[in-house]
């Protein structure tokens, strides 16, 4: 019915769609399985379902007083001045980390009062905080 | 003084600018040779931003606090080599730089493009300057670094000691002639379309400079990942992080632009697709300007915060795209039948090219996709390094084979397919080593060990070719340079190792298979901070390795820095970063060991050379 041409110009469309919706399954399916959602302690302990098995990134202040360090691992809270969070975490804090000053956490929540944080982030700026943060505390 | 020169130079320069617009878009409808004036106006532009520039400079070097952008960003303890780069450290002063830059080029493009169309390139001229205009308007209205204070404070507020770096002082303007580069790509592409040009002369001066913003994106991406590798100490050189995805997109576009420019040359095919892609990338350059200086980026890199400003740009970046959508759509007469066969050098790049553009889908949705979710959703996430590794890693397979094969093919046709033995022994060799490799570490992941035999099947062809007459000389310097870069980042990933450990003076401690230990800590008084290097002592079994990781506490502004101590050798980088915390007598120590990173700089650097090479043979 249709030339031999039309024919092999079928299969060259119908291949790159194929190959199009693939590559879009994929990047969905790798999206949902590698975000990381970021909450505040109060959304913690607001969340319905917590996923052990996924990394949350946690962000408010450093409480004041609350950093101790032992010879494998610092431990300190974040706060949103409403709820606050354990955290600790073996590594090299950044800088810019100290009590009342702004930090986010990523880990994988231990349970509702407790983060085992497996990076620790911090900005360049002294006076800069993350947006989320500041968000987080004008909740309050 | 320098205020007012600067401020009026930037003035006239916007009326200058007008006046071109006028002039060019006149000539191009006459279609008369460039006049006098044309050449006059674009000198006389150059000038008055080299000018306003250079008033900008002398502000920082003298400290002038009268202007608010240097009480901003500087101090008079800095050292003079900090106060000059400086100049381009903060928003307005990097943004002039754009300016100047872009001026630069528009200059340079009047000079060299004497042999081609002139109504063409009174179009470029024009395009140029709808750009400059756009720029001068913003920095003008928006962001203008004559802006003067009053009372006149007696000292700065510093710049911000993390940027107080050899690789980050260069690293903005090398990163900005490759980005601004992409501008007169983005002129050119459109001036042709719009002159029925696009043929084989126009793409060999299109290759010309994407070529030039190609070797300056390279290599301002690699300084920017050396100052995030020992200035962050985090002890990696590429993060995915949104400001550092933002850089790589243009890069992806460009490579793709690079190899299709060659197509249009010798084969006058792919005329659409070059021009789309030479669109594509000016708009993601210029949207990475955007994106990185309004803070609508959540990063560690973002350092500018002023969404008002991002509104201009988006506005401005949208009536380009405009334009550029128009003059497509009205202009462009399509490709003429395609007359290659499946097995020919020109559908090798193509299928790359396409690689490429899915690299570059994966990297925008990664990078784009939390600020839309945020806007939509008021949902806060952040995509995450597995997803870029998960989606790029295995896709570099058949990439890196088509690289290694793709070069030999005869344009048109390959007319015999012949067997070559040596290829196949060099192919079993590459599979061998990567199994041996492999083996060696125990690892279960079949496709990194597939990934090192291609790349290592790339690496042994790319040797060989070098000898190949036919081969360009650019090309085969930079296939070879990607192929040692891809097996040392992969090596690098598979056999970095770290430890870190909190330790107080004197004390000692095994971690894993390394015994650490933290002697001493002196404190010495430096210009503009106080440093404190700690000696650590890192052994393992008989061999020892002393350290000597600083901290650096600035005083304007109040910020502590550390740096790491890298003790670089030819397969193996050893470092230590510190850092303290108040109030405890700790030390936060972490030792890591890093292969092959001299391989990935040199090989960057490589990459380079490669489109240098590639230029010379252009003025050939």
């Amino acid at each position: 019915m249709y030339g031999k041409k039309v024919k092999l110009r079928f299969l060259f469309l119908f291949l790159i769609l194929i190959v199009v919706i693939l590559s879009i399954y994929l990047v969905l399916k790798s999206l949902e399985d590698n975000v990381v959602y970021f909450i505040s302690p109060t959304e913690i302990k607001e969340l319905g379902e917590i996923n052990y098995n996924k990394k949350y990134r946690v962000g408010g202040m450093v409480k004041n007083n609350s950093v101790s360090m032992s010879a494998d691992q610092i431990s300190f809270i974040i706060t949103d001045f409403n709820n606050e969070i354990n955290v600790k975490f073996s590594g090299v804090v950044p800088n810019l980390f100290s009590e009342e000053k702004g930090v986010v956490a990523e880990g994988f929540l231990k349970d509702r009062n407790f983060l085992e944080a497996s990076k620790i982030l911090a900005k360049h700026d002294e006076n800069y905080m993350p947006p989320e943060v500041k968000e987080a505390l004008k909740e309050k | 003084m320098f205020n007012l020169v600067g401020n009026y130079s930037l003035i006239f320069a916007l009326i200058i600018s007008l006046v071109l617009t006028f002039f060019s878009l006149k000539n191009y409808k006459s279609n008369n040779n460039l006049d006098f004036n044309i050449f006059v106006s674009i000198s006389v532009q150059f000038f008055l931003i080299f000018i306003s520039f250079l008033a900008l400079l002398f502000a920082f070097v003298n400290s002038d606090f009268s202007n608010l952008a240097v009480y901003y960003n500087s101090h008079t303890t800095k050292p003079l080599f900090y106060k000059i780069s400086g100049t381009w450290g903060n928003h307005e002063g990097s943004l002039l730089l754009w300016l100047l830059v872009l001026s630069l080029f528009t200059f340079i493009f009047f000079l060299t493009s004497k042999k081609l169309l002139n109504s063409f390139r009174s179009l470029v001229i024009f395009f140029q300057q709808i750009i400059i205009l756009g720029f001068l308007l913003f920095i003008i209205f928006t962001s203008n670094p004559f802006e003067l204070i009053l009372p006149i404070p007696n000292e700065g507020l510093g710049l911000n000691p993390i940027l107080q770096d050899p690789a980050l002082a260069i690293h903005p303007p090398i990163l900005y002639l490759g980005y601004v580069g992409s501008s007169i790509v983005f002129s050119s592409s459109l001036a042709a379309l719009a002159c029925n040009y696009v043929n084989n002369i126009w793409a060999s001066d299109l290759k010309k400079w994407t070529l030039i913003s190609w070797t300056f994106l390279t290599i301002g991406i690699m300084l920017g990942s050396i100052w995030a590798y020992y200035e962050l100490g985090w002890g990696g050189f590429w993060f995915w992080d949104p400001v550092e995805n933002i850089s790589l997109m243009p890069w992806f576009c460009l490579t793709a632009l690079l190899h299709c420019t060659s197509v249009l040359e010798k084969r006058s095919l792919l005329q659409s697709w070059t021009v789309i892609l030479a669109i594509c990338t000016f708009v993601l350059s210029m949207s990475g300007t955007f994106l990185v200086r309004s803070g609508i980026l959540n990063s560690v890199h973002t350092f500018a915060n002023d969404p008002e400003r991002g509104v201009f740009v988006l506005i401005f970046l949208a009536i380009l795209v405009l334009i550029s959508l128009i003059i497509y759509f009205k202009f462009d007469n399509s490709d003429k039948v395609n007359k290659s066969f499946f097995l020919s050098k020109e559908s090798a790049i193509v299928i790359n090219n396409w690689f490429m553009m899915y690299f570059l889908a994966v990297v925008l949705i990664g990078t784009t996709y939390p600020i839309f979710l945020e806007v939509i959703a008021n949902e806060k996430i952040s995509v995450g390094p597995p997803y870029f590794n998960q989606l790029i890693i295995p896709f570099l397979i058949p990439f890196l084979l088509i690289m290694a094969l793709g070069p030999k093919l005869d344009w048109i046709k390959n007319k015999k397919v012949q067997i070559n033995w040596k290829k196949i022994i060099l192919f079993v060799l590459s599979i061998l080593i990567s199994f041996l490799i492999a083996r060696h570490l125990g690892s279960k992941i079949l496709y990194l060990t597939v990934l090192i035999s291609v790349a290592l099947y790339l690496f042994f062809i790319s040797i060989i070719d070098l000898k190949n007459e036919k081969l360009k000389s650019s090309q085969k310097i930079s296939h070879l340079a990607f192929s040692i870069l891809i097996i040392s980042i992969i090596l690098n990933s598979i056999f970095s190792e770290e430890v870190s450990v909190n330790l107080k003076t004197g004390q000692e401690r095994q971690v894993s298979k390394y015994l650490i230990k933290f002697e001493k800590i002196s404190k010495v008084e430096i210009d503009n901070y106080t440093s404190l290097k700690a000696e650590i002592e890192v052994s393992q079994s008989d061999k020892k390795l002393k350290f000597y990781p600083e901290l650096r506490l600035y005083k304007v502004p109040e910020t502590i820095t550390s740096e790491a101590d890298i003790k670089t050798n030819l397969l193996n980088d050893n470092l230590v970063v510190v850092n303290y915390l108040k109030d405890t007598d700790y030390l936060n120590i972490r030792y890591q060991k890093k292969p092959f990173m001299l391989l990935i700089w040199s090989s960057a650097i490589l990459l380079g050379i490669g489109g240098l090479l590639g230029l010379r043979k252009n003025y050939k």
